[in-house]
C-alpha cells in the first residue's frame, strides 16, 4: 500500500482544483479528461488514481460532491469546488507561481551573471 | 485546519466502520461507461473499446485499496486485526498461552513490587515540599577524630543568623512519659526548635504547629502529637486542640495533631515512629546554660534558600566557620579542626538501604529477563510449528513486515496481559507482601500501588513484550519459502538458526541464573556466618524490659535528679525484680547496655597524661550497668574486677571496658589502673560530661553487643550508681515465661513509683533475631528469585534438548539401525545439554564476579570470589541441567528405529 509521492499527489490535487474552478461543477471523467486533454501525453497517469485524490480533498472540505445525470444521462458524481476550495486553490497558486519563478530563475542563471 | 478536518473524518470513518465502497465502485464503473463510449464514438469494436477504457483506469483493485486507505486509518485498522488474529491464537493453544502469561505475571509483579518499595525509599525518600532543600548539618572535629559532635546553641544561633539558610533547627530525640490516664505510657518523642514544622513545610491535619517565630529559651508548653497516638490515646477525639497532656510531669498544651501519613524523617526506626512534638529554645531548664564551646548531643537540620545548591551552600558555610573561628579562637582550637558539613536529609531514610534495595532490583529484573527469554523459547518453539501457517501467508501475498508486525502483536499481548495478572496478583497479596518487610527497613511514606508504579509496570510489560518478541518474530521474516512449503508440515525441520537461537538463549539463561545464585549463594553465608558467629553473650533465658525515668524541664522537681535518689530507687527495683516467679538473676542497664539495641550512645574520651589534641581518641561506646550485669549476660572477666555494690556515689568513680577499648588506647599497655574524663553522652539527660577522673578496673571479654557483624567495637561500662541513666532496662535471667513477664514487671515497677511506664519487653534470643531481619529480608528474596530463575533456566534446557531430539529422532533411528549402542545415544544428547550448560556456566561466573564485587558492601566473612560458593554454585546448575537433559536423553535411546524410520 505505497503512497504515491507527494509531489505528484499534490500537483494532481491543484490539477483538480483548477479543473473545477474553470468548468465549475464536473465527474470524475470529465475531470481526467480535461487533465489530459490540457498536459497532453506529459502526465502519464492512470484515470483510477484520480479518485483517491477526490477523496481526499472532499475530507479536507476542499469540494463537494452529489449524485447527478451526465450528458448522455448516466448517473455519475459531480464534484464543486467550495469556498474553502477556492481559497485553498488561490494559496496553492500563488505558492506554485512563487515556486515556479524561483526554480525558472536557477534556470536562467548561468556562472558568469554571478559577480 | 485542514489536516484535522481530515483526520476527525477518517477517525469516524474508522471507528463507525462506515466505508463508502459502493459509491466508488458505481464512481469506477460510470467512469470506465464513459471512456467506453468514448472510444466507440472513435471507431473502435465494443470489445476493443472497453478493452482500452478498463486499461486506461488502472488497476482498480489497487485503487479501491488506496481509497479505502484514504478513508480510515488502516493502521489501527490493522492493529484491531492484529490484536484479534492474537486473541484467537492465544485461545487455540491454552496451556502455551497459560504458561507464558503467568511466567510474565509473575516476572512483572515481583519486578513491580519491588519497584513500589523501590519508589517509595530511594526514589521519594521524604514526602515533604522541595525535599531536596532539606540537609542535616553536621559538625565534625577531625583534629580530635570525632564527627558528628553535636552542636553548641551560642553557635547554633549564630548559625541561623548567618543568612545561609531559610530555616534551622535543633532536635533531640527521646521518651517521654504520658501520665494522667489510667495506665502511664511511654511515647518516642523529639524537642525541637519551634520553626520545625515550617521548615519541613507540613500542615498539620487539626489546630496548628508551633509559630515559627518564637523566642522563648526554654520549652513552649505546647505540642504536637501524631494521628497514630489521637487515635489511639484519645480515640481521635475531634476537639482534641487545647486539651492537656501531662508528659515527664509537666503540663503541655496540645496544639496540632499531624496528618496520619506524616512520619518524623529520623535516622533510626524509634526516631521515625515519634508521636510527641515539643517546642523549645535548648537554652533554659532542663537544658544548660549557653555555652560555646559546650557541643550539646542535637541534631541540626536545615531547609536551603530556593535555587541555592549543596555546593554554594556548602561554601558559604565554610566561610561562615572561618570567621567564627577567628572570632572565637579559645572556643575552636585550632588543632580540633572544626568543620562543618552539609548532608542531605535523605540520607537519614536511603543511606542503610540504598545497596541492598538495588540488589533486589537487580535480582528481580534478571527474573524477569530470564523469564523472557523463556517464553522467548517458547515463542520459537511454536513458531517452527507455525513456519507453514507463516510460509502460506507469504506466498499468498503477505508482506515480511506484515507478519513481524502480527507477531509483535502476539507477543506484546501475551506480556501486556501477564503485566495486568501481576498486578492483579500484587493486589491481592498486597497485605501479605506487607508483611514480609521488616519493620527496619526505612521509609517514611506507606508502600502504595500508586501510578508511578502502574506506569512502570506498563513500561516494563512493553518492554518484556519486545525483548521476548523479538527472536520470534525476526525468524518469521526469513522463512524460506520453498523449503517450508515443500517439506509440506512434515516434522517440520527448523531452520538450524531458529535452533541456534534457541541455544542462545538458554546459555543466556544459564548465565543468568548462575549470577543470581551466586549472589544468594553469598548472601546466605554471609548470613549463616553471621548467625553461627560466636556472640560472646549468652541470650538463652534472658528477657530485657525498659522503664524511662520521667524528666522534667524544671531539675529541682526530678525526683530521680541526682545519683543518689536514683541508686535507692534501682536498689529496691532490683531487690524486687529478685523476687518474680522464674527469676534467678536480675541487673540494671542504661538503654545502650541492651544488646543489638539500635541505640547508640557514643562519647568522646580524654585519657589521662595524653593531650586530646594530638592523639586521635577513638569514640567510644558507653553504657552504665550495675555490678550483677556481665554475669548474668555471662561476658567474662579477663583482668581486674568487676563492679561492687560498694561503687556508689560517694566511692571514687570507676569503669570497666572490653578488649577492644584496651587494644585501641592502651595498646601494650595495661589498662588496670589508667584515669579516663568522658565528654557528653549521645542520650544527654543525665549523662553530663565527667568532671572528676574515672579509674579503669576492669577488662572484660569482646561481645557483640553493638552488632552482630562486628566483634571489637570499643565499650566502656560505668557503675549504675554513680552515673544514673534516665532509661533503664532491666535484665532477668532464669526460667522464664514470656507472656507473663510484661505484666508482672509493670506491676512491680509500679509498686514502687506508680507513674511509670513499662515497654519494649523481649527475650534476648529475640532480639538477636531481629537484628538479622533485614539481612534475612533480601535474603530470603535474592533465595526466592534464584530458585526461581534455575526452574525457568531448567525448563528451558528441557524444551530445548527435547526439541533438538524429536528433530534428530530419524537421524537417531539410523544410527541405531546401524548399530549404534543406546548408551552411547543417550550420552551424546546429555552431553549436548552439558555443553550448553558449561557455555551458560562459563559466561556467568564473569557475570557473577562483576556482580559480586558491586555487593561486597553486603557481605560478612565472605570474600566476593568465595571459591566454595562459585563451585558448588556451577555444580548445582550443571547437576539441574544435566537433570533436565536426562528425560529427553531416555526418550532418545528408547527411539524405535522402525518407527523412526518408518514414519518419516
Amino acid at each position: 500500500m505505497k503512497q504515491k509521492t507527494d509531489v505528484l499527489q499534490g500537483t494532481l490535487g491543484l490539477m483538480v482544483l483548477k479543473t473545477l474552478d474553470v468548468l465549475g461543477s464536473q465527474h470524475g471523467y470529465g475531470i481526467a479528461r480535461r487533465i489530459e486533454q490540457i498536459s497532453g501525453d506529459l502526465l502519464a497517469v492512470n484515470q483510477g488514481t484520480l479518485y483517491p485524490v477526490l477523496l481526499k480533498l472532499e475530507q479536507e472540505g476542499a469540494i463537494e460532491s452529489e449524485w447527478g445525470a451526465s450528458e448522455n444521462n448516466r448517473r455519475a458524481r459531480f464534484y464543486r469546488l467550495t469556498r474553502a476550495g477556492r481559497k485553498l486553490l488561490e494559496a496553492e497558486t500563488r505558492d506554485w507561481e512563487q515556486t515556479a519563478a524561483i526554480i525558472a530563475r536557477f534556470f536562467e542563471v548561468k556562472a558568469e551573471d554571478l559577480p | 485546519m485542514r489536516f484535522l478536518r481530515r483526520w476527525w473524518k477518517r477517525t469516524r470513518n474508522f471507528s463507525t466502520g462506515q466505508q463508502d465502497d459502493q459509491r466508488l465502485r458505481e464512481e469506477m464503473e460510470q467512469h470506465i461507461a464513459l471512456q467506453t463510449d468514448e472510444n466507440l464514438r472513435a471507431g473502435m469494436s465494443p470489445v476493443e473499446a472497453r478493452r482500452q477504457a478498463v486499461l486506461k483506469f488502472g488497476a482498480r483493485e489497487a485503487i479501491r485499496e488506496e481509497y479505502h486507505a484514504q478513508q480510515g486509518l488502516p493502521f489501527l485498522e490493522n492493529l484491531t486485526q492484529d490484536v484479534r488474529f492474537a486473541l484467537r491464537m492465544l485461545r487455540k493453544s491454552p496451556g502455551f498461552s497459560a504458561i507464558a502469561i503467568l511466567t510474565m505475571a509473575l516476572g512483572i509483579g515481583a519486578t513491580t513490587a519491588i519497584f513500589s518499595l523501590v519508589n517509595a525509599t530511594l526514589l521519594h525518600p521524604l514526602r515533604f515540599p522541595h525535599p531536596e532543600e532539606l540537609v542535616r548539618i553536621e559538625d565534625d572535629l577531625p583534629g580530635a577524630g570525632v564527627t558528628d559532635a553535636g552542636i553548641s546553641v551560642p553557635e547554633f544561633k549564630d548559625l541561623q543568623r548567618s543568612g545561609i539558610f531559610q530555616y534551622a533547627v535543633l532536635q533531640i530525640f527521646g521518651s517521654v512519659n504520658l501520665t494522667g490516664a489510667s495506665q502511664p505510657s511511654r511515647a518516642q518523642y523529639e524537642g525541637v526548635s519551634p520553626a520545625y514544622f515550617a521548615m519541613l513545610g507540613v500542615k498539620p491535619e487539626l489546630g496548628h504547629t508551633f509559630d515559627p517565630q518564637d523566642q522563648t529559651p526554654g520549652f513552649t508548653l505546647e505540642t504536637v502529637i501524631s494521628d497514630g497516638l489521637w487515635k489511639r490515646a484519645y480515640g481521635s477525639d475531634p476537639h482534641i486542640v487545647g486539651r492537656s497532656l501531662r508528659g515527664d510531669n509537666d503540663l503541655y498544651r496540645i496544639i496540632g495533631v499531624m496528618p496520619p501519613g506524616f512520619r518524623d524523617p529520623g535516622r533510626t526506626v524509634g526516631e521515625r515512629n515519634t508521636e510527641v512534638w515539643a517546642a523549645t529554645g535548648f537554652s533554659a531548664d532542663p537544658a544548660p546554660p549557653p555555652n560555646r564551646s559546650l557541643r550539646a548531643p542535637l541534631e541540626t537540620v536545615g531547609r536551603l534558600k530556593p535555587g541555592v545548591t549543596m555546593a554554594a551552600a556548602q561554601s558559604q558555610l565554610d566561610a561562615w566557620v572561618a570567621s567564627l573561628r577567628k572570632q572565637f579562637p579559645d572556643d575552636y582550637p585550632a588543632d580540633s579542626r572544626w568543620t562543618v558539613r552539609l548532608v542531605p536529609l535523605k540520607e537519614n531514610v536511603v543511606g542503610n538501604v540504598r545497596q541492598p534495595l538495588i540488589l533486589l532490583l537487580g535480582a528481580v529484573a534478571l527474573v524477569l529477563l530470564i523469564g523472557c527469554v523463556n517464553v522467548a523459547n517458547l515463542l520459537l518453539a511454536r513458531a517452527s510449528a507455525r513456519s507453514r501457517e507463516m510460509a502460506v501467508r507469504q506466498a499468498l501475498g503477505a508482506a515480511r513486515k506484515r507478519l513481524v508486525r502480527q507477531l509483535l502483536t502476539e507477543s506484546l499481548l501475551l506480556s501486556l496481559l501477564g503485566g495486568v495478572a501481576g498486578l492483579v496478583i500484587l493486589f491481592c497479596m498486597k497485605g501479605f507482601l506487607l508483611r514480609l518487610i521488616p519493620e527496619s527497613l526505612p521509609r517514611l511514606n506507606d508502600l502504595s500501588i500508586n501510578w508511578t508504579v502502574m506506569l512502570f509496570a506498563l513500561a516494563v510489560s512493553i518492554a518484556a513484550g519486545v525483548i521476548f518478541g523479538l527472536a520470534p518474530a525476526r525468524q518469521a521474516g526469513r522463512v524460506d519459502l520453498a523449503h517450508t512449503l515443500r517439506v509440506e508440515g512434515r516434522g517440520s525441520k527448523g531452520s538450524t538458526e531458529q535452533t541456534r537461537t534457541r541455544r542462545v538463549l538458554v546459555v543466556t539463561e544459564f548465565a543468568l541464573s548462575l549470577v543470581l545464585m551466586v549472589a544468594a549463594g553469598l548472601l546466605l553465608r554471609s548470613f549463616w556466618d553471621l548467625y553461627k558467629a560466636p556472640l560472646g553473650f549468652n541470650p538463652q533465658h534472658v528477657m530485657t524490659v525498659q522503664l524511662w525515668l520521667p524528666s522534667p524541664n524544671d531539675p529541682k522537681t526530678d525526683i530521680y535528679g541526682t545519683a543518689a535518689q536514683e541508686a535507692v530507687f534501682a536498689r529496691e527495683l532490683l531487690r524486687r525484680s529478685r523476687l518474680l516467679p522464674g527469676v534467678q538473676e536480675a541487673a540494671l542497664g542504661s538503654e545502650p547496655s541492651i544488646p543489638l539495641h539500635h541505640d547508640r550512645n557514643k562519647s568522646a574520651l580524654i585519657v589521662e597524661g595524653r593531650q586530646t589534641q594530638s592523639k586521635q581518641q577513638p569514640l567510644v561506646e558507653r553504657s552504665q550497668v550495675t555490678p550483677g550485669y556481665f554475669h548474668l549476660l555471662k561476658i567474662p572477666v579477663l583482668r581486674g574486677r568487676l563492679f561492687n555494690d560498694g561503687d556508689d556515689e560517694n566511692a571514687p568513680l570507676v569503669a570497666v571496658i572490653n578488649e577492644a577499648m584496651a587494644r585501641t588506647c592502651w595498646r601494650g599497655e595495661d589498662p588496670l589502673g589508667k584515669r579516663l574524663k568522658l565528654g557528653r553522652g549521645r542520650a544527654g539527660v543525665g549523662q553530663r560530661a565527667s568532671k572528676s577522673w574515672v579509674t579503669i578496673v576492669g577488662v572484660v571479654a569482646d561481645a557483640r553487643t553493638e552488632s552482630l557483624a562486628n566483634a571489637s567495637v570499643p565499650q566502656i561500662y560505668l557503675s549504675l550508681y554513680q552515673e544514673t541513666p534516665k532509661e533503664l532496662a532491666i535484665f532477668l535471667r532464669g526460667d522464664l515465661n514470656a507472656s507473663a513477664i510484661p505484666e508482672e514487671v509493670r506491676a512491680m515497677v509500679q509498686s514502687v513509683d506508680p507513674e511509670l511506664p513499662v515497654y519494649g519487653a523481649q527475650t534476648l534470643n529475640d532480639a538477636v533475631t531481629a537484628s538479622l531481619e533485614q539481612r534475612r529480608f533480601s535474603m530470603d528474596i535474592v533465595a526466592a528469585f534464584a530458585v526461581t530463575a534455575l526452574l525457568l533456566a531448567a525448563l528451558g534446557i528441557y524444551g530445548v534438548i527435547s526439541y533438538i531430539v524429536s528433530e534428530r529422532t530419524r537421524d537417531i533411528g539410523i544410527r541405531l539401525a546401524l548399530g549404534a549402542q543406546r548408551g552411547k545415544i543417550m550420552a551424546m544428547v546429555l552431553r549436548q545439554g552439558l555443553g550448553l550448560a558449561m557455555a551458560g556456566a562459563a559466561l556467568g561466573l564473569v557475570g557473577s564476579v562483576i556482580v559480586s564485587h558491586l555487593m561486597a558492601g553486603l557481605l560478612y566473612g565472605v570474600s566476593p570470589t568465595d571459591l566454595l560458593t562459585f563451585a558448588g554454585v556451577t555444580l548445582v546448575l550443571t547437576a539441574v541441567a544435566l537433570a533436565a537433559c536426562y528425560i529427553p536423553a531416555r526418550r532418545a535411546m528408547r527411539v524405535d528405529p522402525l518407527v523412526a524410520l518408518h514414519y518419516e
